[in-house]
């Protein structure tokens, strides 16, 4: 396989030292985070709040520097980039951020036109190129340029807004595009809209993506691989169609499972993976895996945090779970019994 | 989750009713009209659309919490029956004083705004049950920390102690739920009340909602986008769009046999449950914005199937089975179209 477009290898960032006394967080936001994002595919990330999906992006971008570990952009470690040449990386906007709410990412006073060829000066590119390359763009994410080109943002719609974020991330024709929660404030409609529209310019413009997300309907049907982010660690990684339906850590599986659905078919509930109703919750030390405490499937091992490794017997699959080859055994055996109350299975 | 019969609610008494609602914001902008539906005791409906369709306005109108530009033009809202008959529209201050947050209780999409950032939250739930419940000090405490266990928060008493900034969107959540259910309501109202939390939260706090529901006898008016969570929750669903109810049943018969032609396409863009990589559906234009003037059917300007005679006069609501009913022309002439594609994956280059 060739060299991944970007590597993560072992990223840690941590924001501040934990506090004494607040009970608040540890300080880390990403703990020994390894992660390639190959040319021209999606990745999605998904991930509770405050899981460390921001801070990757907002690492790749370099809008924060690592405590440890490297990110290899295209080749070039970004993550010891210092002064001119990280301000020189940035500006050239080879990487890519879009947020979550285009009204308050987008500029009020500015003009869609504006809006868009902004990025274009930052990089440099000179003002007779700038038109043709607006239009280029804008026209690239669905709209028609000439209608919409002196409008505010408060002047369109939420899935047109999100179109010009998109088309001012993509002016500056990057290699990789990191989407931070890009259809959450959409309606379904306009969320495949979005989305779609994602999936056509990776293929048009060879574009890589990466779409974070909260919920999983918020990349189901464009991502080709997954990443599942849990308290700062990648907990697993692999094809999302197989991740999603075989997923190999428990968390993914409370995940899966918890996603609501129209059908009533046949499928695990989270009362199948979450704790016993009023079981005491293990405790855990600093080294413990880091879903210790709402883990059915905890045991001894797991007082040691498992190491994010290749799960056996796939192709391009990663866990962090002691248990990530048994536990899906464990409930097969607990939900077809029909008791109520199973006592808690150890492995 | 089980699915009742649509009269297995029949002869409970009636919590709400709501009758040809019509409201209007801004300039006489007319928002949601004619919005008629019944909730009994127990019974749990969900109100689902895209946004702008009129379904939060509707929930607004029935807490009496309209926004400022915004005013019931016509229409009946009525909580409770016989004895316990309160005229929501008539009603003045000092009547949704006793009705709103005694009778009735709401939890919205952002817990956080609606609780005070400087005082703790065991405390805001005590003020609730003194002013509202008349307990006193000692009383309110023990019963505070009683609703919190309720609510399924982890050490109780220790969480009433801490403000609102130290706990988590799902645990805020879960303290509005207390506030919202302390003076054992009738009627439970939830505005996208898990939008925002992740699906794992989401999960939880549709399961202690379920089950509230169930040991209080609480009505439930879900408004929400997404049609998995009323399919989750909900015994009926109603589908609003434009302003209007479209199509109305239960919950199982309509997601698995939609009659109107924007039901089906909320259901084919929906993606719910399915990973597998895939051309995404989407559902060509835009709905109407408030107060657009369109003599027929509101989805029709979007709809594949509409005729000269779906855009010329108005479209009634038609009885299509015990409990069910559609709003569409040509509901009898789609059935038989077999698999209609509704439809597409175009982008159109509008502004």
């Amino acid at each position: 396989m060739s060299t991944p477009l970007l590597r993560i290898t072992d990223l840690s960032v941590s924001y501040a030292l934990p506090r004494r006394g607040t009970g608040l967080g540890t300080g880390a936001a990403l703990r020994e985070v390894s992660l390639d994002v190959r040319a021209g595919e999606i990745l999605g990330i998904v991930g509770e709040t405050g899981s460390g999906k921001t801070t990757l992006a907002r690492a790749t971008v370099g809008l924060v520097t690592p405590a440890t570990g490297t990110i290899t952009f295209d080749g070039v470690d970004i993550g010891g980039l210092q002064g001119s040449a990280l301000r020189g990386f940035r500006r050239r906007g080879q990487v890519q951020l879009v947020f979550q709410d285009p009204l308050r990412s987008l500029d009020p006073d500015l003009t869609v036109g504006q809006l868009v060829s902004e990025p274009l000066a930052i990089a440099g590119v000179p003002r007779s190129e700038q038109r043709v390359r607006v239009e280029e763009a804008i026209g690239l994410v669905g709209l028609d340029p000439s209608t919409i080109h002196d409008r505010l943002p408060r002047q369109l719609s939420g899935g047109q807004r999100q179109r010009i974020a998109l088309a001012r991330a993509i002016v500056t024709r990057p290699q990789l595009l990191f989407c931070d929660e890009p259809v959450s404030a959409l309606d379904v409609s306009n969320r495949n809209l979005v989305l779609s529209l994602l999936d056509r310019l990776r293929r048009e413009l060879g574009l890589a993506v990466v779409i974070i997300a909260h919920d999983l309907s918020s990349l189901a049907g464009v991502a080709d691989r997954i990443a599942v982010f849990y308290r700062s660690r990648l907990v697993e990684s692999g094809p999302v169609e197989e991740v999603l339906t075989r997923p190999a850590h428990p968390y993914t599986g409370l995940l899966t499972a918890s996603a609501p659905s129209v059908a009533h078919e046949d499928r695990l509930r989270p009362a199948d993976l979450r704790l016993e109703q009023g079981a005491e919750p293990p405790k855990g030390g600093p080294d413990s895996c880091v879903f210790l405490a709402r883990c059915r499937f905890a045991h001894e091992a797991c007082h040691q945090q498992p190491l994010t490794t290749p799960l056996p017997g796939t192709a391009d699959r990663t866990a962090a779970c002691h248990a990530a080859t048994t536990w899906p055994s464990q409930i097969a055996t607990t939900s077809t019994s029909t008791a109520a109350d199973q006592p808690a299975a150890a492995g | 989750m089980s699915q009742p019969e649509h009269d297995a609610y029949a002869a409970s008494p009636r919590t709400l009713e709501v009758e040809d609602l019509h409201v209007s914001v801004g300039d006489h902008l007319v928002a949601v009209s004619g919005v008629s539906f019944q909730l009994r005791r127990g019974e749990a409906v969900g109100l689902v659309g895209e946004s702008g369709s009129g379904k939060t306005l509707t929930c607004r109108a029935v807490l009496g919490l309209l926004p400022e530009t915004g005013e019931v033009d016509r229409g009946s809202i009525v909580l409770g029956e016989s004895d316990d008959r309160v005229d929501l529209i008539a009603a003045g201050r000092t009547v949704w004083d006793r009705v709103r947050g005694s009778r009735i209780g709401a939890v919205f999409q952002d817990p956080g705004s609606y609780l005070n950032p400087g005082i703790t939250v065991g405390r805001q739930l005590v003020e609730q049950l003194r002013v509202r419940g008349g307990l006193g000090r000692t009383e309110a405490r023990e019963r505070a920390v009683g609703l919190f266990t309720e609510v399924g928060l982890h050490d109780p008493a220790g969480v009433f102690q801490l403000y609102p900034h130290q706990l988590s969107g799902g645990m805020l959540q879960r303290v509005l739920i207390a506030i919202a259910i302390s003076c054992e309501p009738e009627l439970l109202i939830a505005d996208e009340a898990t939008t925002a939390l992740d699906v794992v939260i989401q999960a939880e706090i549709l399961e202690l909602v379920a089950r509230l529901r169930r040991d209080h006898e609480l009505s439930l008016l879900l408004v929400t986008h997404d049609l998995a969570v009323v399919a989750e929750t909900c015994d009926r669903i109603l589908v609003m769009y434009g302003g209007e109810i479209v199509e109305s049943g239960p919950t199982e018969q309509v997601l698995t046999d939609p009659r109107h032609p924007y039901t089906r396409a909320l259901l084919a863009v929906a993606t719910i449950g399915d990973w597998t990589r895939r051309t995404l559906d989407v559902i060509p234009g835009q709905p109407p914005s408030a107060g657009e003037e369109m003599p027929g059917c509101r989805f029709a300007p979007r709809c594949r199937y509409a005729t000269q005679a779906c855009v010329s006069a108005p479209v009634v609501t038609t009885e299509i089975g015990p409990g069910r009913s559609a709003r569409c022309v040509r509901l009898d002439e789609l059935d038989t179209e077999p698999g209609a594609v509704l439809v597409q994956d175009r982008i159109e280059a509008t502004a």
